[in-house]
């Protein structure tokens, strides 16, 4: 983390940071109580990170940061700073969409879609280390991932049918 | 077999599925307009409180702090959303009657500074007793907290359908149990929020809400407005189930902050908030009376229910009145009595939460027909295929019911289930139940929420100059249940075209016509009525066209998916319904059509008769089967089964999404959910950490069934299904629980450790006998 800070009129810290996010280098002065989700909604306006509970509870705002699948509302923006941080809008590299955000619309795996983003990104985690897991293993890994539309069910299909697996339509 | 279609009955993708997985759909939260503040509400720290005053100058020195407002700059006329009790302030003016109740508002040039302004108001407040528990609101030692309202009764109905004391006297077999609900809710995982701009006597606001028209008529009577001068629009809305149908106190105090400031203000709830803010499901306390001839017929059902509305009346009225009336639907009995208090409590007001007042009561007497069935020594299948309900028959509330398949869910569930074999003695393994329950919902309100002429639904097409795409103009709301995609659906079909070619424009009062919005699972009747209404007028002009194009009568000519050909000469060179289409713009301009939908009349001439009238009702089964640790308490879901009678199914992907979704929501309620309060009224788990909804690891395998239906009052045959799935799963888990445990549990929620001590005192009732 950069040590150089600055402190505003209100008192409080700010830091210049550079988070790599989607591949591209963001430099921003933040405070030293901004959330990465907020530097990602606020600053960056990728909206795409949702806010559900701003607590850790409802993994809407799940983001890979190193590779690694994290709730940017539990993350500082600092502590962010020098990592390479990818949100939904960056997991497709090209202008097609990514195997899972495919498999999510064929199976029926989103209602309102609020919890979406977040669902993806979990599992975009775990089948970066784990390409083709079991149901219980898709169950494990998105058990942080809260829906209140779908019961599950759709989106664990279409993880498991992302991963190559043979998995029945309804 | 149900009848195939080029568009309908195929599981298309939802129309806003690449939108909503690539995090470019934009939910309320996600707006920002140039030069916008953010604004919060100020709630009550205390239960039940006077307000005795207000000093906001500290928060006016913060900087950053753009205005705060108290009642004296919002109008002091009450407001709700069932206009037989419109009783909410925009702010509280001389008491606050819960934890949170909206006491002041600010905005702010961002929303940390919002907690700091927020913080700084001094409210001096003379805190009064509060009332909560309602069992006892109505005690004459308890505080009144509307001073219309006597003994803190909100809501009072008693009805009675036949001779119900006449029946018990005949019955072979009467017997009265009490059941004991919690409260739930609803939970969506987007917050509310509203923008508001209100600029040159404009008053535009986007809100995270189930219906821009109720919202549109309550803002601009608010504020003494035109309707014409007020726009509502809901952006991509993250889920409802009942709870974005009143405005919040968001939209109004939103909007005089973006008066005084002269900027657009965005507020905003976080989850607490949430959870105060409520309006979900309604706890109660259900007795049951039923009574049976010896064959197990129904006879006669007398419920007395009481529930605790908390400090509004929300929608609790159409609530309170739902928790009767809907419950004669799934099974046929001529006399009924129904008695019921709604009570005020200084606790967050409930309200229509997915499946509104009905499926708590639901479960007590679908827990009633078990403890019922065994005390007859009847299987619980058996006591319900006996007095299922069959279609085109009356119920003693005077709705009317077409199409239903009660019974063929009932036996389909029975079948896949392996019902008889499970049930035979030593069918299950130790510590193993099985349960079922029906359910059944309206398919639309067969009455608006406030009391006017205007039809229910209505919508437009356009289609583009070229004939390249067509785009639907509703007034729906798609809260994620998916109405966008079907109501595309729909109008292609009706209009002979592809549902690929299809746009949506929905949920704004000044690009779309009115439609009611989501609620009471209307669209796909509602809605699906005017959106095949107005694809069949795209149709006619497009066959009348092409009719004189081909120089053939139109009789002979059909379109479909965007083909249009003749009928009965094969060899005739078919047009596309893009040549057709453009000709028509050339020769008289746009290609528009419009459609509209009003129910018919419906229903008795009783005092509460409009409540549960609907043009059609769906009908479901649901059995789960759980095995329970008598060690522990802990509850394992092995399985679960739902039938539906839906009538003609649009989108079969969609549909039992819907079936997954809603069985969740009751599972959660049946063993996990409850918002619970210390004692003084203030909420202890108001986060996701706290109440527990289910996760992945929670859910069991769900085998969504559908039978064979055909709807009379819907288009192409259709009912609903986003409620009614909610209707029959608490007491199907609770009844399977019930079963695995050979002993009553009466109170929800059946937690492990509920269950634990029902297992406990059971062995003790065993070994005392044995002693």
């Amino acid at each position: 983390m950069s040590n150089a800070s600055i402190i505003g009129k209100d008192g409080v810290k700010r830091y210049l940071i550079t988070i790599t996010v989607n591949g591209d280098p963001h430099s921003k002065v933040v405070k030293a109580n901004n959330t990465l989700t907020d530097f990602l909604r606020d600053e960056l306006d990728l909206t795409g990170t949702k806010k559900g509970c701003e607590l850790g509870d409802c993994g809407s705002c799940t983001v890979l940061m190193d590779g690694k699948a994290v709730n940017s509302c539990l993350i500082l923006a600092i502590e962010a700073d020098g990592r390479e941080v990818t949100t939904i809008e960056g997991i497709a590299s090209t202008a097609e969409i990514d195997i899972l955000q495919q498999k999510f619309i064929e199976f029926g795996a989103l209602q309102c879609g609020y919890c979406t983003p977040g669902m993806v990104m979990s599992a975009k985690a775990l089948l970066a280390k784990n390409p083709r897991p079991t149901e219980l293993e898709v169950r494990q890994a998105l058990a942080g991932n809260l829906c209140r539309c779908t019961g599950y069910v759709n989106i664990v299909k279409a993880v498991l049918s992302a991963s190559g697996q043979e998995v029945a339509h309804d | 077999m149900s009848k195939e279609y080029p568009v309908i009955g195929l599981s298309k993708p939802r129309i806003d599925g690449r939108e909503k997985v690539t995090g470019a759909a934009k939910y309320c939260g996600d707006l920002k307009l140039p030069n916008m503040l953010y604004g919060k509400l100020l709630g009550s720290p205390h239960a039940h409180a006077r307000i005795l005053s207000i000093d906001t100058s500290e928060a006016l020195k913060i900087p950053g702090v753009k205005a705060v407002i108290t009642a004296k700059d919002v109008p002091s006329l009450k407001y709700g959303i069932s206009p037989a009790r419109w009783d909410e302030n925009v702010l509280c003016i001389e008491k606050a009657l819960f934890v949170g109740d909206k006491v002041a508002a600010v905005a702010c040039v961002d929303q940390e500074t919002c907690y700091k302004a927020l913080k700084a108001i001094k409210v001096e407040y003379e805190v009064l007793k509060p009332v909560l528990d309602y069992r006892t609101a109505w005690d004459d030692d308890m505080p009144q907290l509307h001073a219309e309202y006597a003994k803190n009764i909100n809501t009072e109905i008693h009805q009675e359908f036949g001779d119900v004391e006449q029946a018990f006297k005949e019955a072979y077999y009467v017997q009265t149990d009490v059941f004991v609900g919690a409260r739930t809710y609803q939970c969506p995982i987007e917050p509310h929020s509203a923008l508001c701009i209100w600029k040159d006597d404009k008053l535009t606001v986007y809100s995270s809400t189930q219906s821009v028209h109720y919202f549109q008529h309550y803002i601009a009577r608010e504020f003494g407005l035109r309707m014409g001068d007020v726009r509502v629009i809901a952006p991509y809305v993250g889920g409802g189930f009942g709870g974005k149908l009143e405005p919040t106190g968001l939209e109004f105090c939103g909007s005089v902050l973006s008066k005084i400031t002269g900027r657009p203000v965005r507020m905003f709830y976080d989850r607490q908030e949430m959870f105060q803010h409520n309006r979900g499901r309604h706890q109660g306390t259900y007795k049951i009376t039923n009574g049976v001839d010896k064959d197990g017929k129904i006879l006669g059902v007398h419920v007395e229910f009481q529930t605790d509305g908390g400090a509004y009346t929300s929608l609790g009225i159409a609530s309170a009145y739902y928790a009767g009336a809907l419950l004669p639907l799934t099974y046929e009995f001529d006399n009924y009595k129904f008695d019921m208090y709604r009570m005020y409590t200084n606790l967050p007001a409930c309200g229509a939460h997915r499946g509104h007042g009905a499926p708590q009561p639901k479960y007590a007497f679908e827990s009633s027909l078990d403890n019922l069935a065994k005390a007859i020594g009847m299987d619980p299948l058996e006591l319900r295929l006996r007095n299922a309900r069959r279609p085109n028959t009356v119920t003693p509330n005077a709705f009317a019911v077409n199409s239903c398949e009660m019974k063929a869910c009932l036996e389909r569930v029975g079948e896949a289930s392996d019902w008889k074999n499970k049930k035979k003695p030593g069918g299950m393994p130790k510590g193993r139940g099985i349960g079922l329950s029906t359910g059944s919902f309206v398919t639309g309100a067969g009455y608006p929420i406030y009391r006017t002429d205007l039809p229910h639904a209505s919508c437009m097409i356009r289609v583009m100059e070229d004939g390249t795409s067509a785009t639907l103009y509703s007034g729906s709301v798609d809260i994620g249940q998916g109405s966008s995609t079907i109501l595309c659906q729909m109008a292609a079909e009706g209009m002979g075209y592809r549902y690929e070619n299809m746009k949506i424009v929905c949920s704004d009062t000044e690009t779309c016509p009115l439609d009611f919005g989501a609620y009471a699972s209307r669209q796909t009747l509602m809605s699906g009525w005017a959106a095949k209404e107005a694809g069949e007028g795209i149709k006619k002009q497009i066959i009348d066209m092409a009719s004189v194009m081909m120089n053939l009568p139109p009789d002979d000519l059909d379109c479909v998916k965007g083909i249009i050909f003749s009928k009965s000469r094969p060899k005739v060179q078919s047009l596309t319904f893009e040549e057709v289409a453009r000709k028509l713009f050339v020769l008289r301009g746009p290609l528009i059509s419009k459609g509209v939908y009003t129910p018919p009349r419906l229903g008795g001439t009783f005092k509460g008769a409009p409540v549960g009238t609907s043009p059609a009702y769906s009908f479901c089964v649901q059995a789960a089967e759980v095995q329970v640790d008598e060690e522990t308490g802990v509850i394992d879901i092995i399985q679960c089964w739902d039938c539906h009678d839906v009538g003609q199914v649009i989108n079969p992907t969609l549909l039992h999404g819907q079936v997954h979704g809603a069985l969740f929501m009751g599972l959660g309620e049946t063993i996990w959910e409850q918002v619970q309060f210390d004692q003084n009224g203030k909420i202890i788990n108001g986060n996701l950490g706290g109440y527990m909804l289910p996760t992945t690891l929670d859910m069991p395998p769900i085998n969504s069934m559908l039978v064979d239906s055909y709807e009379p009052a819907g288009p192409w045959g259709v009912k609903e299904v986003g409620e009614g799935a909610t209707n029959p799963t608490i007491g199907a888990f609770r009844n399977a629980i019930v079963d695995a445990l050979g002993v009553s549990v009466n109170q929800l929620p059946i937690t492990y450790e509920r269950v634990w001590r029902a297992l406990k005192e059971k062995r003790e009732a065993e070994q005392t006998q044995g002693k």
